[in-house]
């Protein structure tokens, strides 16, 4: 049994003119101690995904359906009580703004204890002992003096690090990642980066980690899933998908990125351009939804939505004309 | 030899701030601490380094935004630091600007038309009416908009198509140089890629001079003719692109370049994590001031501050780990 899984989640917002359908029918599985990476451009509802496994969403407008299964159990049926009992306990998640998401009157040490003591009923003097030991595995030097300061008081990679400390304090089964590194300096990700990759092993975590940056993705991700207008559009392991992309928008998307060592190889002075914008969410797209941007839509593309399809093990894409590799049966 | 374009020579801005209550604790920011550059007619220079670096208060200088605390600027041969409002007008239509952020930096109240004409007009670039509208509509041409665009409202643009409004906006005024202050940052990847081609093609067509502020090391590498790097309000490193990123020559530069994660997985890669946070430019680290994160910093850095000089081909770096032989430069080895 995989540890969650998703089917057909659709998370739709009631707007004044229309329906806005953020997330359209994903379903996905994340195994024990995977990184599956979410990668996407602004608003094609990757952390509309990531609320909605954590039923963050608010209902109204929002409106949940599908189903997302944890362990086994149908999160979208507990009550309130029974979810705030998985949130930040066996699902946490760290979010991209660290100065917004930490209580800017509260001290570091008071918002890591709280974590500790709603969940796993501990004495203060043991919560505070757990939060110093936590400082220190995300590399919080001076832990303890730390645990007196407030967010204003740390810089903006060591808030992101009392996140983390915060997310991972009650040893979650699964750490969702959104954009956690978007907001920092080149230097400070790398630092990061670098924690999380360590902390994986050292938890054991499964992680998913939504992002924009195809760069953190190779360097993280086991899996990946590209989503394009609430839709799910190819998911593979990370050497796959960049080695042979099989859907056209993700295809577009490593030719739109410029590489670090053009320079070097060559006078390849021009990007890729993926022509046109992402449509509207608030219309019914019958077809695919990359349609109106992809250089060989036809009239089947216009009309029928493809089916996400095995195209090689592996390796799933939503496209009518994507190479099938023969598959053995 | 001809003149460039744009010299800044020595160039600092410093802002002086009030910390504590009732004026106490009265401090000064370094913002930029010393900066000398200067900009072809045609040429890209790329400003490049991490927030609170000093490259967009280097941008403002230039556009003259504030006035600047000490060094010179200048343009075509003529100082323009100290002139006055008025004396420095026609200059300002020489040198343009393109912001980061296309929601804020066009008028909402103003329809497409109206915020291209209005350089057109302040300028007396045109001698009609029709020669305005004439203008504009060759402006949206440029920038790959359609013509209709001209009489509808920023809101109803996305983010691309309002930076595409936005270099029309710095074009209108036919400068000869625009400082581009992180004018992709808050694109999504795939317009993204659209911005950067027009803006390159731009420069290739109509034989602009840009200066490029990012912290986006891959677009900086894939846009310009040249490089300068900064660390708390100084260069550290400047020179031709290729030999940036061939071989750094200043050990802030290669921690940056090796600190860009690389899209291809299993990428075998020497990261160089540095340690700690940026100190603040209020109280900048005496001698080198990297020298608190640099994994190679001896004794002399700690006392000394490193002067911007030559060191292969016109490839300039602070850094004294160059006055050492050879073999005991780990930068030498690097290249």
């Amino acid at each position: 049994m995989p540890l969650l899984e998703v089917n057909n989640l659709q998370t739709h917002f009631r707007t004044p003119d229309g329906v806005n359908r953020a997330v359209d029918g994903v379903s996905f599985q994340v195994g024990e101690g995977e990184t599956l990476a979410v990668v996407g451009e602004s608003g094609c509802g990757k952390s509309v995904t990531a609320n909605s496994i954590l039923r963050l969403i608010p209902e109204p407008p929002g409106k949940i359906a599908g189903s997302i299964r944890f362990r086994g159990v149908e999160l979208l049926q507990l009550s309130d009580k029974e979810m705030r009992r998985v949130r930040g306990n066996d699902i946490s998640m760290i979010f991209q703004e660290p100065m917004t998401s930490l209580n800017p009157v509260l001290t570091v040490g008071r918002q890591l204890g709280e974590t500790l003591r709603l969940h796993q009923r501990v004495s203060r003097r043991e919560a505070d002992a757990r939060a110093v030991e936590m400082l220190r595995l995300v590399g919080i030097p001076e832990a303890r003096r730390r645990l007196g300061e407030y967010p204003h008081q740390l810089s903006g990679g060591m808030r992101q690090r009392v996140m983390i400390a915060i997310a991972l304090s009650c040893r979650p089964k699964l750490l969702i990642a959104d954009e956690p590194t978007t907001a920092l300096d080149v230097t400070i990700q790398a630092q990061i980066l670098d924690l999380m990759k360590d902390l994986k092993s050292k938890v054991g975590a499964a992680i998913i980690l939504i992002t924009h940056d195809l760069g953190i993705v190779a360097e993280v991700a086991e899996r990946v899933m590209v989503m394009y207008a609430g839709r799910k559009v190819e998911e593979a392991p990370v050497e796959k998908l960049f080695r042979t992309p099989r859907h056209p928008y993700t295809q577009g998307l490593f030719g739109a990125v410029p590489k670090l060592g053009s320079s070097l190889a060559g006078d390849a002075t021009k990007l890729a351009e993926i022509p046109g914008v992402v449509p509207s969410l608030k219309q019914r797209i019958p077809g695919c939804v990359f349609a109106t941007r992809c250089s060989s839509a036809n009239d089947l593309c216009r009309q029928s939505a493809p089916a996400l399809e095995l195209k090689a093990p592996g390796h799933l894409a939503a496209c009518h004309y994507a190479p099938k590799e023969a598959l053995a049966a | 030899m001809k003149r460039p374009l744009l010299e800044v020579t020595d160039l600092k801005k410093h802002f002086f701030v009030h910390s504590g209550p009732l004026g106490a604790g009265a401090a000064t920011v370094y913002a930029v601490d010393g900066v000398s550059f200067a900009i072809d007619r045609s040429e890209t220079l790329a400003l490049v380094g991490e927030s609170g670096c000093g490259k967009s208060t280097v941008g403002r200088c230039i556009l003259r935004l504030f006035d600047i605390t000490a060094g010179q600027v200048v343009l075509d041969g003529k100082r323009i630091d100290d002139l006055s409002t008025g004396a420095l007008r026609p200059f300002r239509r020489r040198v343009q600007v393109v912001f980061q952020d296309p929601f804020s930096s066009l008028n909402p109240r103003m329809r497409v038309r109206d915020i291209l004409a209005e350089p057109i007009r302040n300028f007396h670039l045109a001698k009609s009416k029709a020669d305005v509208a004439a203008r504009v509509d060759r402006l949206l041409d440029v920038v790959r908009l359609s013509r209709d665009a001209a009489r509808r409202w920023p809101h109803e643009f996305s983010g691309g198509q309002r930076q595409r409004i936005g270099i029309a906006r710095a074009l209108a005024a036919e400068p000869d140089l625009i400082v581009c202050d992180e004018a992709v940052s808050a694109l999504d990847v795939s317009v993204k890629a659209q911005i950067v081609n027009l803006l390159y093609d731009l420069q290739q067509e109509l034989g602009l001079a840009m200066l490029f502020i990012s912290h986006d090391l891959a677009i900086v590498e894939h846009m310009t003719h040249r490089v300068a790097v900064m660390y708390l309000g100084k260069i550290v490193e400047l020179a031709p692109k290729r030999a940036l990123f061939a071989g750094p020559k200043h050990p802030y530069t290669q921690a940056l370049l090796s600190a860009v994660p690389v899209p291809q997985p299993g990428a075998a890669r020497q990261r160089i994590i540095l340690k700690g946070d940026v100190p603040s430019p209020i109280n900048p680290p005496k001698g080198c001031r990297f020298h608190t994160r640099c994994p190679y910093a001896f004794e002399r850095c700690r006392a000394e501050e490193p002067a911007l000089r030559p060191t292969v081909g016109g490839h300039l770096a602070a850094c004294h780990l160059h006055d050492l032989p050879a073999a005991q430069n780990p930068l030498a080895a690097a290249a």
